[in-house]
């Protein structure tokens, strides 16, 4: 560096990347328009540095950065134009802002002078994504473009994580500037809470001692906090059951003789009988979605709560807590093991007093565990559990929403974090492929698949020649019943069976759409060949679309209709 | 309970900040009685004193969610106990012969003042509490009211005596 050099100046573009490149990113995910025309000119400069991921859709472009966030831990970054190409990222925004992934999404603007003139290609950006985002940005002075970068990476990764978004005027990526890129950031509106008070995790310590039926509720917060490790540490510690939601599943090992499911609609039995029965539910990271609660006036209703969450809000906002305790779950869980740690004597005291909670559960496990009924058509069921077993557990499962989602979750045993990639609060169909497409590069040498329904695969099957081009062996599921099974099921259920427009009448062919588009394609009609169509799948370097043709009306259950307690589930 | 709820919120002097804050009620169902945005003496800070309601459940939630906003710098709930609270409202009343002298006495009464003069009306001019205001536009109402105009409510909190 010539530090006699007056001034180190730069335009906004090689602004931006050299921002980037300062804040770790090897990989974005992106969509070229006329507003950022000035960056991507910039950015073939940088090819050998930042790794550009050319998607089909900018839908597909906010996926692929979140599952590859969730894959990696790092945040995803996304960059399109202005208008529609901002437009069309709106989803994938508010399905990382739901489930606290940290992404940045880089949109062009049309250029300052143009702005608020209904110009070409202009949408009030900052406007339609405020509701979705942690936080957002328009650039609107060079001088704050470095600044700004680093308070979107700093705030999109701390605290509870989440995308934040920064609109950049077109103007503003030629104009050229001194860069300094800071290296703190000051926020006074801005400083989240890492660490829990003390005399909060002393109570939460002694009353996890006293407690008769203790339960953990664990969430996607561990994972977010990467306290997995502590968390089993904590289980084992005192011998704890644990449940988790849907976006903590892998947050805790599937198969640990403490843990007992999924808890809520779609939850196990074991999961929700304890969740009712318990005296005490530690959430950790978790926070009280509807769907986990059912009637939420009855959840735990014979438990007191703690709760373990680094957003205040998410505290007490569905169901009282008597044991709040603000801070990152990976630091509170270590402050919390240390002081256990201290007690041995009332650990083993404790631990003898539950044996029988623990027969109680597991009783409950026995009694209905998770089934399906297998005869001459694919079961769906049967096809997640043959991916679990031919990849052993250790794959990155992507699931699209719906039916195929909640057999994924309750049928693939998921054992370590990051390795469920779902869209656990928006629920967006069309979420899966493009995020299994992020994880495959954020994680080149794990086996991913995308498990998907005949109807969610089509909301961005484009981007099948998205893996075809960079040639990520991306392995796509679709359990193909012809329906938009979980409509066509409440349907069932709710709506005597009035199947209201819910049956695809028409889908294309699967294996011949893959071969379209440059990839493999593989069908299974009978259960004898799920096993092979799996395992050469798994056998071949390239993305394969695999369509399994199973059982129309076959359910997900247990079930809990919307309105009751999780106690009153439907069952096979 | 639903009860009044007075919030004064420092947030950054940023475009966008009202809507911000703004949005967030709208999206969550809370509601929003009054409010006054001006800048303090503190550079690029603005304090909004909003009016809401609701139980103390939906209070925690509304501060709770109006700190995750990175704009805000600082909530604080004010009382009527412990601060000073004032709306200001500018009421067009008819006059006549018959009725100026009682608008006169009015006025005095509620430490008012007249800023306006015409022919058939006179504009009145009054500061206080909600519930004081409120009194002023009833007394008012048999007179005949031609137009009201009310800004929200501003609190500040009372320095604390030293025991």
């Amino acid at each position: 560096m010539n530090h006699n050099s007056k001034k180190n100046l730069m335009t906004g573009s090689k602004i931006i990347m050299e921002s980037l490149i300062r804040e770790g990113v090897d990989t974005i995910f992106g969509y070229p328009g006329g507003a950022v025309l000035n960056i991507y000119d910039e950015l073939f400069n940088y090819k050998d540095k930042i790794k550009h991921i050319l998607v089909r859709h900018e839908q597909g472009a906010a996926h692929a950065a979140d599952g590859y966030a969730r894959a990696s831990g790092k945040v995803g970054v996304v960059l399109v134009t202005s208008g529609p190409g901002a437009t069309n990222t709106i989803t994938g925004i508010a399905t990382a802002n739901m489930d606290s992934i940290p992404m940045v999404i880089l949109t062009g603007q049309v250029s300052t002078n143009l702005i608020g003139n209904d110009a070409f290609q202009e949408a009030d950006t900052v406007g339609i994504t405020r509701p979705c985002t942690k936080h957002n940005y328009l650039v609107k002075d060079i001088k704050d473009l470095a600044k700004t970068i680093k308070e979107a990476f700093y705030i999109a990764s701390t605290g509870r994580p989440g995308p934040v978004l920064i609109d950049i005027p077109k103007d503003i990526t030629s104009s050229v500037c001194e860069f300094d890129y800071p290296e703190t950031v000051e926020l006074r509106g801005y400083s989240p809470t890492y660490f829990g008070h003390h005399i909060q995790i002393s109570k939460l310590a002694a009353e996890i001692l006293k407690a008769k039926k203790p339960l953990l509720y664990v969430g996607g917060g561990v994972i977010n906090s990467n306290a997995a490790n502590e968390l089993k540490e904590l289980a084992e510690l005192l011998d704890l059951p644990v449940t988790s939601t849907l976006m903590g599943l892998g947050s805790f090992p599937s198969s640990h003789p403490l843990f007992f499911g999924m808890l809520g609609m779609h939850g196990t039995y074991a999961a929700n009988m304890a969740t009712s029965n318990a005296d005490f539910i530690v959430a950790i990271g978790a926070r009280f979605d509807d769907r986990v609660t059912g009637k939420v006036e009855e959840f735990g209703k014979n438990a007191k709560f703690a709760h373990i969450d680094i957003d205040p809000s998410s505290i007490g906002k569905n169901v009282k807590i008597e044991i709040p305790v603000v801070g990152d779950v990976k630091s509170v869980l270590s402050s919390l093991i240390e002081i256990l740690n201290n007690k041995t004597e009332e650990i083993s005291s404790a631990k003898y007093e539950r044996l029988d909670w623990l027969e109680e559960i597991n009783a409950w496990k026995y009694e209905h565990p998770l089934l399906y009924r297998m005869n001459d058509i694919i079961k769906p069921q049967y096809v997640i559990e043959k991916i679990y077993e031919l990849t052993e557990g250790d794959a990155i499962i992507a699931t699209e929403v719906g039916q195929s989602q909640m057999w994924t979750a309750q049928f693939y045993k998921f054992k370590n974090p990051r390795t469920l990639l779902t869209s656990g609060g928006l629920g967006t169909m069309g979420y899966g492929f493009p995020a299994a497409i992020g994880a495959q590069i954020a994680c080149p040498d794990k086996t991913v698949f995308d498990i998907a329904g005949d109807g969610s695969i089509q909301m961005n099957i484009q981007e099948l020649a998205t893996a075809v081009q960079y040639n990520l062996p991306v392995k796509i599921a679709i359990i193909n019943n012809n329906f938009l099974g979980m409509i066509r099921q409440w349907q069932e259920l709710f709506y005597h069976k009035r199947y209201s427009f819910s049956e695809m009448n028409v889908n294309p062919d699967f294996v011949k759409l893959a071969e379209a588009y440059g990839a493999v394609g593989l069908r299974a009609k009978t259960p004898e060949e799920v096993v092979p169509v799996i395992e050469k799948a798994l056998s071949i370097k390239k993305p394969v679309m695999m369509d399994f043709v199973v059982d129309k009306e076959e359910g997900v259950y247990p079930m809990v209709p919307t309105g009751a307690p999780i106690t009153g589930m439907l069952l096979v | 309970m639903e009860k009044t709820h007075i919030l004064s919120i420092h947030v950054e002097n940023e475009s966008g900040v009202l809507t911000r804050v703004a949005g967030l009620f709208s999206a969550r169902g809370f509601n929003i009685d009054s409010i006054c945005v001006a800048k303090t003496l503190e550079k690029n800070e603005s304090k909004m004193i909003i009016a809401t309601s609701g139980d103390t459940q939906i209070l925690e939630q509304i501060t709770k969610q109006l700190n995750r906003l990175v704009n805000v710098i600082k909530v604080q709930e004010l009382t009527d106990e412990d601060s000073v609270v004032r709306q200001t409202v500018l009421i067009k009343v008819n006059a006549d012969e018959t009725t100026k002298s009682d608008i006169f006495r009015i006025k005095d009464i509620f430490g008012g003042r007249v800023i306006d003069v015409s022919r058939n009306s006179y504009t009145l001019e009054a500061t206080g509490s909600e519930r004081k205001i409120e009194s002023l536009i009833d007394i008012l109402r048999p007179l005949g009211i031609k137009d009201i105009v009310k800004t929200g409510i501003i609190a500040l909190q009372r320095t604390r005596k030293s025991s």
